[in-house]
């Protein structure tokens, strides 16, 4: 359980920045291309996450052309390992930010930042006096259905990184496991049961996290 | 100060072309809506690009196209916008600081208390912006750019978004900023009574483009000029000379003198003036034994027919007077221009202090 907490969080908390720019070059977007950018982000909502963690493996794996470059340079090395299965989660739940985000700075006033910018404060100013607060509802509560979404992924994590305990068996993959061994089912259903406890916890304190803020 | 406004746009089928130089403290970009004033303020402040144009203030050329343009950031303008534009997640006393914190030559603690007592935002500076009422987010909106020591100030129809009581309770607000501080300001209005009440000079703008300039005293007893406006009659400044035994107050003008009610206003005040031309009678011979206070000796300098009326220009000593008859009385009277005239004031509204 602690493993798949800290999967997930390291999932949400690394594609954060990410998605936060992501979303502001999407949100009202005056750039030629902007839909084909938009689909791209929102693939690996789309993709079988199967098809993604094999992407991933070619890609990051041993052999693959990042995969390979990282293990020689910097002896970082994604598969078989938590720090893999946390980057196909990010993936996974990548776009699910940058929605909720996107969203939040749609819906706010851009006469606000015109405002500011008469009043002296050039674009960094503006990104992180104005946009940013303006936006933290949007993107606390993407950060929270990432995160819960991110602690139910399964096949992009068990294609990249396979199914080993205590290194990348989240919550969902020991479901799994125990499902697959004889007599499993008790096992199965205690791991369930945390499963929809967590999903509630994580659930409700997104939603109130979001509604106490600037209340 | 002076400002200098060049411009030309064309969106779609309306073509903006406006220029125009003023030199006023407080400048009204007066004109129906959809005429084009925003996007003048909008390029003013740099938030509009216009395809060709030339902008400066006080000399400083802000937009030079294609070569210049400063950024809105840059250019040391403050607007307030018709929806105040308060920023949600700040209180109140963050909003006024916002743009302060960002200027070069910062506002002492005394001028910043001075502006928030002039606006009488002291009771609500922890408060929350949503907690605020309409009236009270335009105040706040105003300290906001006031603080932020703006070499001019814009103003979008500050008022435009305020029911009649609130945007009666603003204006005094403006006529005090407009007397107290030598801040030159761009106030942009449809309201021909905003207008009266705060401006030096006036530009009308009409279809895109300058239908009349010049100060305020001339250009609003002439309504012709300002089609689709309801006549408003003069405006011009008087001194508080005498208060009368009998209760009544003396102002002299150049042209004569006014008897009104007691006003707040101490003796030798300087006071705005306003007659609207409905309350101008006009008779051939000095009416004796008559309840009007006040009967002005004037010259009539035209006579012209606006739908069924006919809106007499006068001229009473120095200052312009406007009398709006019907037909059928100017008829009866034969007026014609270079005719003396008495004209009686049933009415006097008193705006402000004059500057």
């Amino acid at each position: 359980m602690w493993l798949s907490l800290q999967i997930s969080a390291v999932a949400v908390a690394a594609a954060l920045p990410f998605a936060f720019a992501m979303a502001l070059l999407l949100a009202r977007p005056r750039f030629f291309g902007a839909g084909i950018v938009d689909a791209i982000v929102h693939l690996p909502l789309v993709l079988p996450p199967v098809a993604v963690g094999y992407l991933l493996l070619v890609v990051f794996g041993g052999r693959g052309l990042i995969g390979s470059w990282l293990w020689d340079t910097f002896g970082i090395r994604f598969v078989f390992s938590w720090t893999g299965a946390a980057l196909a989660s990010a993936l996974i739940t990548f776009p699910l930010q940058v929605r909720a985000i996107r969203l939040a700075l749609e819906s706010t006033d851009p006469g606000l930042t015109a405002a500011a910018r008469t009043l002296g404060a050039g674009l960094w100013d503006r990104l992180f006096n104005i946009t940013l607060p303006l936006a933290l509802p949007g993107i606390v509560s993407g950060a929270i259905t990432a995160f819960a979404a991110s602690l139910g992924e399964f096949g992009a994590i068990i294609t990249f990184v396979s199914n080993i305990p205590g290194e990348t068996q989240t919550l969902p993959l020991a479901i799994y496991a125990a499902l697959q061994s004889p007599g499993g089912e008790m096992a199965a259903a205690r791991l369930c049961t945390l499963s929809i406890t967590l999903a509630l916890i994580f659930v409700t304190a997104g939603n109130l996290a979001a509604k106490r803020i600037w209340r | 100060m002076s400002l200098e406004v060049a411009l030309k746009h064309r969106l779609g089928s309306f073509a903006l072309d406006i220029t125009f130089t003023t030199k006023g403290q407080v400048t009204a970009l007066f004109g129906p809506s959809g005429s084009g004033k925003s996007s003048v303020v909008a390029a003013i402040a740099g938030l509009w690009r216009p395809r060709e144009g030339r902008i400066a203030v006080a000399g400083r050329v802000l937009t030079d196209t294609p070569k210049l343009f400063v950024p809105p950031e840059q250019r040391r303008l403050a607007v307030v916008f018709q929806d105040a534009r308060l920023f949600p997640h700040m209180t109140v006393d963050d909003n006024l600081k916002f743009g302060w914190r960002r200027a070069a030559q910062k506002a002492g603690t005394a001028e910043i208390a001075h502006v928030i007592d002039l606006l009488g935002l002291g009771a609500l500076l922890a408060r929350r912006t949503r907690d605020l009422s309409g009236g009270e987010k335009s105040r706040v909106a105003l300290g906001r750019a006031l603080l932020a020591s703006p070499d001019m100030l814009l103003l979008d129809e500050p008022l435009a978004a305020l029911d009649a009581t609130r945007r009666g309770e603003i204006l005094p607000y403006l006529e005090r900023l407009a007397r107290d501080t030598k801040l030159p300001m761009l106030y942009v209005s449809h309201q021909v009574d905003e207008v009266a009440r705060l401006a030096d000079e006036i530009v009308v703008i009409q279809n895109g483009r300058v239908a009349a300039q010049g100060p305020v005293f001339e250009l609003l007893t002439d309504v012709e000029q300002i089609a689709g406006v309801p006549p408003l009659g003069a405006v011009f400044d008087a001194k508080v000379a005498e208060h009368q035994p009998d209760g009544l107050w003396r102002l002299t003008f150049d042209g004569g003198v006014l008897f009104v009610p007691a006003l707040p206003q101490a003796q030798g005040a300087r006071v705005r003036v306003r007659l609207r031309a409905e309350d101008l009678m006009l008779a051939l011979e000095e009416p004796r034994h008559i309840s009007a206070n006040n009967v002005l000796a004037c010259t009539i300098r035209t006579v012209k027919p606006v739908g069924d009326h006919v809106d007499v220009q006068l001229l009473c000593g120095g200052t312009r007077l406007v009398s709006r008859i019907t037909g059928a009385s100017s008829a009866r009277l034969g007026l014609a221009p270079g005719q003396a005239v008495y004209a009686v004031v049933k009415a006097v509204t008193v705006a402000r202090e004059a500057g």
